[in-house]
């Protein structure tokens, strides 16, 4: 039984990256968006962790560690952000807060 | 263990896609959750137990349970409890049991059949990437900690309810 291809990995990790950024698109819900932001950021750990096992090093969990403290510290201030634009917008629609004030 | 892998990814492309297409908020998270954990099981199968785990701890549980705290927390009063028990109807719960019925399996596989990773990777465990994470990687930690607390500054201050700006624009000058 072979080992699995690094590319396997990789085209997994482009894919989940691709549905992603397809969320963040085609989504104007405030809370989907950050979903997708998460996926995204999840699928560039995998390719992270997919290299370091294909080099057979740890700096790709390194990487990943890396990563989930990132997510973890924007997700808590999306997460905040998405509540003042309820409160103030009454609405989660990204397109009711198009327009600036002033 | 190349099966488990296989297997994995496809659950894992399935519900995310199932992700950005639901319409409701809760059933997309339980989608997610599923996604993270077929993730975690990539993570298993390509000899990284470590993050593996922290993706289940970290991911499917702390960030996953703060996106159901706001969601429940935008949808506070009670014309909404109806709203939540149609929100886990048969439907609703039917596709991410059977994903997790497929990752269950295949956690079960790996059971019986002794772990390891797929042949011809090694194992990296939680000891080497420690020695990794403290050693050359140090400053980077450091870094991951003035942005946790830039967060958490960050979080408290926008989750202020009645700061003085927000209170005297909505109010006028009272």
């Amino acid at each position: 039984m072979a080992a699995i291809p690094v590319e396997h990995g990789l085209i997994l990790a482009g894919l989940l990256f691709a549905l992603g950024l397809l969320g963040v698109l085609v989504r104007r819900n405030i809370i989907f968006m950050l979903l997708s932001i998460e996926i995204m950021l999840n699928a560039a750990g995998l390719a992270f962790v997919v290299a370091g096992s294909r080099w057979q090093q740890p700096d790709g969990q390194v990487m990943f560690i890396f990563i989930l403290a990132m997510a973890a510290a924007e997700v808590s201030v999306g997460l905040a952000l998405a509540m003042q634009t309820y409160h103030i917008l009454k609405t989660l629609d990204s397109d009711a807060a198009g327009r600036m004030k002033g | 263990m190349n099966d488990l892998f296989y297997i994995s990814a496809a659950v894992a492309v399935i519900s995310t896609a199932m992700v950005i297409t639901k319409l409701n908020a809760v059933h997309a998270l339980l989608y997610l959750i599923i996604s993270l954990l077929a993730v975690a099981m990539v993570f298993f199968s390509l000899g990284a137990p470590f993050v593996a785990a922290l993706e289940v701890i970290i991911y499917a549980g702390a960030i996953m349970v703060l996106f159901v705290f706001a969601i429940m927390m935008l949808n506070i009063g009670p014309e909404y409890a109806e709203v939540e028990r149609k929100y886990l109807g048969r439907a609703a719960w039917i596709g991410p049991v059977i994903l997790a019925g497929i990752l269950t399996v295949e956690l079960l596989s790996v059971f019986v059949r002794g772990g390891g990773p797929a042949a011809g990777t090694g194992i990296i465990g939680p000891k080497q990437t420690g020695i990794a994470l403290f050693g050359p990687y140090l400053l980077g930690v450091e870094l991951a900690s003035m942005l946790l607390l830039s967060g958490l500054i960050g979080a408290n201050h926008l989750g202020r309810r009645d700061s003085e700006h927000r209170s005297g624009q909505g109010r006028g000058v009272s």
